[in-house]
């Protein structure tokens, strides 16, 4: 217990998706202008991140890894370098199966949140999830708190900076830093600091 | 299409429209990997080499592709593409591919390469499309040389393994930044270099967010 919970804090704070390692830029630049969609976009990350990395685990458990056709009489059979095409069509039908759910059962959320869930099939975030848990060999309760604890990760790094971006709305800041450039700084800045939480969890 | 166009086509997304700094595409995989000019090269070889062929395959069966599928149809065609580059590095670039780690595989997922096969090449014919997607890779390999150097040069005194300034350790002046290998130093360093260029390129600035109320003037 006290391991996943470690896991948790390790991938929500040291090992931050956009701030330590580079991923999902694209939409968290894009999406920090305002903070309720920074909000949407980070509860969606959260969801969808915890949902696909599990079930990445299984299929990679069941039909991908060296051996798993030993069942059928083939233990030679090794698919693993299929996995990139297997994650991406996987990630594809959760994200269009949750708009659907959605929208027939809860449309008060679907029209919240809806319309960030087609944008996260092409985020490198969600596809770097799953490659993460099979290149660091993570189990199927491992992968789940691996997948929250990085969307919660991203969800936490995306608000900072809305809400820092919002405070400079008013700055006067010099004509060729203006939005793009400044949100570059911010965000060194937000990783300096979270990169003082590497001592907090020791792995 | 005319020659002109072509070239422009090509020259554009170098500097002036350059997928990183203007378009914000394909950022995610620029920053990780630019610790060394090594990394940084191979990268940029390998989504300029998907980035041109994906480009062509998509042009080439434009008129077949139906709309509605064809974000998925797309997504397949880099990830097989993609695929291929993978395991090409790591038969024959292991150390490399080894550091790469996982971004290699997320040239799928780059914003760029479906940016551009999305807005260009799903609706111009084969040669037009291959010249702006080798025109947008080098703009994106430019970035991702000027900061690959940068990083290495200041951060372990090196350039592709040479050593360039010597180190204290070897009896020269230079200590090593350890900062420059560290996530935040690329953030402010692609912010300066955004900064640098909209310096030169005024039209690129971006309009300011409120305009603050003008103070009245005596005599107004």
């Amino acid at each position: 217990m006290t391991e996943l919970g470690s896991l948790f804090l390790r991938a929500m704070f040291v090992e931050n998706m956009p701030l330590t390692f580079f991923l999902g830029l694209c939409t968290f630049l894009a999406l920090s202008r305002r903070v309720e969609a920074a909000l949407g976009l980070g509860v969606t990350m959260m969801f969808v991140l915890g949902l696909t990395v599990p079930l990445n685990r299984l299929v990679y458990d069941l039909f991908l890894a060296p051996g798993a056709w030993g069942w059928a009489g083939h233990p030679e059979i090794d698919l693993s370098y299929l996995a990139l095409l297997a994650f991406i069509g996987v990630i594809a039908a959760t994200v269009q199966l949750l708009e659907i759910l959605l929208q027939r059962f809860v449309p008060a959320i679907h029209a919240a949140f809806g319309s960030f869930l087609p944008l996260l099939t092409v985020q490198c975030a969600i596809l770097a999830g799953s490659l993460f848990m099979v290149e660091r060999r993570y189990d199927l309760a491992e992968s789940a708190v691996f997948g929250f604890g990085s969307g919660a990760g991203f969800a936490l790094a995306v608000i900072m900076l809305a809400a820092i971006r919002k405070r400079l709305a008013y700055a006067d800041l010099p004509a060729g830093l203006r939005g793009l450039g400044v949100a570059f700084l911010l965000t060194g800045m937000l990783s300096l600091g979270f990169s003082a939480f590497a001592q907090m969890v020791t792995s | 299409m005319a020659r002109p166009a072509l070239r422009q086509t090509f020259l554009s997304p170098l500097i002036r429209e350059n997928p990183i700094t203007l378009q914000i595409l394909g950022i995610c995989s620029a920053l990780a990997v630019t610790t060394s000019l090594d990394t940084a090269l191979t990268m940029s070889v390998s989504l300029t080499v998907v980035l041109v062929l994906s480009a062509a395959i998509i042009s080439m069966i434009r008129r077949h592709i139906p709309v509605s599928i064809r974000l998925i149809l797309q997504i397949l065609i880099v990830a097989s593409l993609v695929i291929v580059i993978d395991q090409v590095l790591q038969a024959y670039f292991f150390g490399i591919s080894q550091r790469l780690s996982v971004f290699v595989s997320l040239i799928t997922t780059n914003c760029l390469v479906l940016g551009r096969t999305e807005s260009f090449a799903r609706s111009n014919p084969v040669i037009p499309s291959v010249v702006d997607a080798a025109g947008n890779g080098l703009g994106y390999s430019l970035i991702l040389i000027v900061i690959g150097t940068i990083r290495e040069v200041l951060g372990k005194g090196t350039l592709m393994g040479q050593p360039v300034l010597r180190s204290v350790e070897d009896g020269g002046w230079f200590v090593p930044l350890n900062l420059m290998l560290l996530a935040p130093s690329a953030f402010f360093l692609l912010g300066l270099l955004v900064w640098a260029i909209r310096s030169a390129l005024p039209e690129q600035v971006e309009p300011p967010a409120h305009t603050p109320p003008r103070r009245r003037e005596a005599g107004e």
